[in-house]
């Protein structure tokens, strides 16, 4: 297995997450792995308006992905969203939604909002990391944390959170993958590339192995936040 | 209720202490981080308080303006994200960052700090085209100061891209740093009552009646200015701010 890096095929790009990093939401994480930074805020439940998009049975959840316009590798990116941020948006919504109870909110809404100011590759994965723990630390109700990583391969093998050098190279496969991380169901599953089935299955099992691995780091960061001492 | 806060607000102000135990006169807490952002040409951070700004430099290569052939320009956006502020929307810009951003690149080219010239590639074709964008992280006050001094802070940091004479290769930074002849920032002064009051928190921004934005160079030559808010402002007054502001661009660059 030979990676760009050096790393093991299994070995994740150095992580580092920090809660509450935003003072006037009602919930903050920083996510940072590797050279990809996500900065996350949750404001809510609160209420929702036009009044016509609200749910008597319960909360909506709302997400917004946005990449700030110098934190691409390449020129400069229009502000704004685009079709590209409007779709991460999207499944970021979904692969968080099985973890959060809802119920208690009826008719208000609770807003993630997920900004970086640097990238370099799995940034949506990044950002839901993000955004589980600011959404634990503001103290939305949680059946469990949702950890994500990109699995894909590189140079024809299966391997853990490419980065955008290994995303680069020919060939190159990329599987965002989400899991719960108590139930271990995929919250998040995408694919591009060409890739034989086995080799997703693997990935897979990779994928949710290194997001238990997630999974403590985000625990870590919403103790150390409480850390008095 | 908000009258009363206002009043007591003014009553503190009238004995020179505020909220937090500040002067009228007196920032909080400044702190400038530079090169934060490895994907941009040059990016910096800084904290006023809990106030949180970022902004980044990309550099492009365009085409110059038919009337001035041997110069690259600027241009400044600002995103006030929703994350930091929960007032602030997704959407196109609001007049608020609009202004914000045409401040800040008023205080910028008007200062002449940077020769456009530098800029030229190759006059009449190609020019660098500096996109400087400021993004708010945490708004907890006083954008305008924190952003005039991440602009600043960020242009200082930069590095322009390698560049072949056809493409730009944005992994690779050169050794060329853009030259600034001046340092141009900007403090706004802002009277509520019949005080003047610096770097004000969100608390006190609500109750504003009017402020003004005095961009500076180094040696105090006002280079911008911008009066904003819903009253308006005597010639005392505007004597007072200006001096006010100026004093306080002065102590601002000791943190660059």
């Amino acid at each position: 297995m030979n990676r760009p890096d050096g790393r093991r095929f299994d070995e994740l790009r150095d992580i580092e997450a920090k809660a509450g990093i935003i003072k006037r939401a009602d919930g903050s994480a920083s996510f940072k792995i590797g050279d990809t930074i996500a900065y996350a805020a949750v404001y809510g439940p609160r209420n929702l308006y036009p009044k016509f998009l609200q749910n008597p049975e319960k909360g909506v959840l709302r997400c917004s992905y946005n990449m700030m316009p110098f934190s691409g590798s390449g020129e400069r990116i229009r502000p704004g969203s685009s079709r590209r941020s409007k779709e991460i948006s999207l499944v970021t919504q979904k692969a968080l939604l099985p973890a959060i109870n809802l119920n208690e909110f009826p008719n208000s809404v609770i807003d993630i909002f997920i900004e970086f100011p640097q990238t370099d590759a799995g940034s949506r994965c990044a950002g839901i990391c993000a955004v589980s723990i600011a959404l634990a630390e503001a103290g939305i109700p949680m059946k469990e944390l949702v950890a994500a990583v990109a699995v894909g391969l590189v140079n024809g093998e299966v391997a853990v959170d490419l980065s955008k050098e290994e995303e680069d190279l020919g060939g190159a496969v990329d599987i965002p993958i989400a899991v719960t991380t108590r139930s271990g169901k995929i919250s998040l599953l995408q694919m591009d590339g060409m890739i034989k089935a086995e080799d997703i299955k693997k990935g897979v099992a990779l994928g949710k192995k290194a997001c238990q691995k997630i999974f403590e780091i985000q625990k870590k960061a919403l103790k150390e936040k409480y850390n008095t001492q | 209720m908000y009258n009363n806060l206002k009043l007591h607000i003014i009553n503190c102000l009238n004995e020179n202490i505020r909220f937090d135990g500040r002067k009228n006169d007196e920032h909080r807490k400044i702190t400038v981080e530079y090169g934060i952002s490895k994907s941009a040409e040059g990016s910096a951070r800084v904290k006023i308080g809990n106030t949180e700004v970022i902004v980044g430099v990309k550099t492009e290569i365009g085409t110059p303006y038919p009337d001035k052939p041997g110069e690259g320009t600027i241009m400044v956006g600002a995103e006030l994200t929703p994350l930091s502020n929960p007032d602030f929307e997704n959407g196109p810009p609001s007049i608020q960052a609009i202004e914000l951003a045409r401040v800040i690149d008023r205080g910028l080219r008007e200062s002449e700090a940077m020769d456009f010239k530098q800029l030229c590639i190759k006059e009449g074709e190609k020019v660098w085209l500096l996109l400087i964008d400021i993004c708010t992280v945490n708004d907890e006050g006083n954008l305008f100061d924190a952003s005039s001094l991440a602009a600043l802070a960020a242009l200082k940091d930069m590095h322009f891209p390698a560049f072949d004479g056809e493409k730009i290769d944005y992994k690779k930074k050169s050794e060329k740093k853009l030259e600034l002849k001046e340092e141009p920032l900007s403090v706004t002064v802002y009277k509520i009552g019949e005080k003047y009051v610096i770097d004000p928190t969100n608390e006190e921004e609500v109750f504003v009646d009017s402020r003004l934005t005095v961009a500076a160079t180094s040696d105090g030559t006002i280079c911008a200015l911008q009066k904003g808010g819903d009253s308006a402002l005597t010639e005392e007054d505007i004597d007072a701010m200006i001096d006010l502001s100026i004093k306080k661009t002065q102590e601002l660059r000791k943190h660059l």
